[in-house]
């Protein structure tokens, strides 16, 4: 029995509870998206799939949708409106917009007292109006069809489709959790890092939750990321060594390479 | 001007050698009575398969015949062509067996939608918004509706739909053509004079 979407469970710095109660307070503006981590959402509902180990696509989708209206919401949040500009202009230029508009308002009130005098005018004359008939048309003749040859083209139309093939949907969906466990213990060996060497040979979906991972130890303040241009090799070091035996389970803080 | 000295029909005392622009004329009358929307002198020239130029005398001939006062049918020359209409006199007895469907009960916001169409078109629906300050969707839809406008190609490849005014509108408000439409008086003292009471109302504003 799929868990509806709405109920996902979430466990956030700014809220605990299910997603929909989340959804209704932003909504009434009770909650301010802003202090909401939505990549924490999305990390939730991911390891609820994975939880679930089978791919509810109607579940997916609906996701999906919440959750780029959030995002949506909350890029417009931070940044400044666009009807700010229009507010901005200067008191003497809007006077100036605001009179040219009643003007014209005017104007068109003016002659829309005009068309009614003329309704006036012409209400007591009549004619005939209809569609107008054109000229004749030259008539278009299909040759004759064989009843037979018709049904036969009803029936190509009337059977089924094949079923899509959702085979290769099949996902897998790995905890991040065990995602950082590895980032970490790599980085215990390692002060440096390059991405793509190290998620070599993972599926697709398991590089986007490596990635995911990440940026969760990022944003711990546990590494740095660098990438020189877009699309060039994601480098990943650690913050500082003198930080790094917070992450190290090990009683020992970890050698600094020479 | 009847021929009777034609000896080799001495029977007929109506001939049918009329003038040439009264034959026409009779064409240009069957043409106007057939049709239900006004014809252009140049689709009754079409029809009567002669040059334009000629239609203009059997047209003489019509508007001194069917003027109001002398008829019960008038031609007039209205939407870009000629038409006939019923003449004043006989509108009380027309009321009794006909309605006016078109511009019977045309609203104020209507009138003014028009207006803006008839001026400006063909005109975005959000440019008739901005003029009149407010939304125009149910407007522009009735108005579509009552087939005094229509839509006319869109803005740019992919933009707003844009609307100008029917052969209709011109016909039930009896404009020969959009430009008969009086010139809307320049309001340009009334820039100033709205500058001023919005200057007023501003001052009396608490700070």
């Amino acid at each position: 029995m799929p868990v509806a979407v709405r109920e996902l469970e979430l466990d956030l710095d700014a809220f605990e509870g299910p997603f929909d109660l989340l959804l209704s307070l932003v909504l009434r503006e009770e909650l301010p998206l802003k202090e909401v981590d939505l990549a924490e959402i999305v990390i939730a509902f991911v390891e609820h799939l994975a939880g679930k180990g089978e791919l509810d696509l109607d579940a997916c989708g609906e996701f999906l949708v919440l959750i780029s209206a959030l995002l949506e919401l909350k890029a417009r949040a931070m940044f400044p409106e666009e009807e700010a500009e229009l507010a901005e202009l200067e008191p003497e230029e809007a006077a100036e917009e605001l009179a040219r508009r009643l003007a014209a308002y005017r104007r068109a009130k003016e002659a829309a007292g005009w068309l009614r005098g003329r309704l006036d005018e012409r209400r007591d004359l009549f004619f005939r109006l209809g569609p107008a008939p054109g000229a004749p048309k030259p008539e278009r003749r299909l040759a004759p069809q064989p009843p037979l040859k018709l049904a036969e083209a009803l029936r190509r139309l009337a059977i089924e489709p094949p079923a899509p093939s959702t085979s290769h949907m099949a996902l897998r969906f790995p905890p991040t959790s065990r995602f950082l466990d590895r980032w970490r213990s790599l980085l215990r060996r390692r002060t440096r890092l390059d991405f793509d060497q190290e998620v070599e040979g993972l599926s697709r979906v398991e590089v986007a939750v490596a990635f995911l991972a990440l940026l969760e130890l990022r944003k711990q303040n546990e590494i740095a990321i660098a990438q020189s241009a877009p699309f060039a090799p994601i480098r990943i070091s650690r913050a500082d060594a003198e930080r790094s035996h917070l992450w190290s389970s090990s009683a020992t803080p970890p050698a600094r390479s020479a | 001007m009847e021929q009777f000295s034609n000896s080799a029909s001495p029977l007929r005392l109506i001939t049918t050698d009329v003038a040439p622009a009264v034959e026409l004329a009779r064409t240009v009358e069957a043409l106007l009575v057939v049709a239900t929307q006004p014809l252009s002198r140049e689709e009754l020239a079409a029809a009567a398969q002669v040059d334009a130029d000629l239609i203009g005398e059997a047209l003489d001939i019509l508007t001194d015949r069917y003027r109001e006062d002398a008829s019960g049918i008038v031609l007039e020359l209205v939407a870009g062509g000629w038409a006939f209409r019923a003449s004043s006199a006989a509108s009380e007895a027309c009321a009794r067996l006909f309605e006016k469907p078109v511009e019977k009960g045309l609203s104020q916001a209507a009138l003014e939608t028009l207006a803006i169409v008839a001026y400006l078109g063909p005109i975005t629906r959000p440019e008739i918004a901005r003029i009149r300050g407010v939304n125009v969707d149910g407007v522009i839809a009735g108005l579509a509706e009552r087939g005094l406008i229509a839509e006319s190609g869109r803005e740019g490849d992919y933009g707003a739909i844009r609307y100008r005014t029917t052969p209709l509108f011109e016909r039930i408000f009896g404009l020969e053509s959009l430009d008969s439409l009086p010139r809307v008086d320049d309001v340009g003292a009334d820039v100033t004079e709205i500058r001023a009471r919005l200057e007023a109302v501003a001052e009396k504003r608490p700070a």
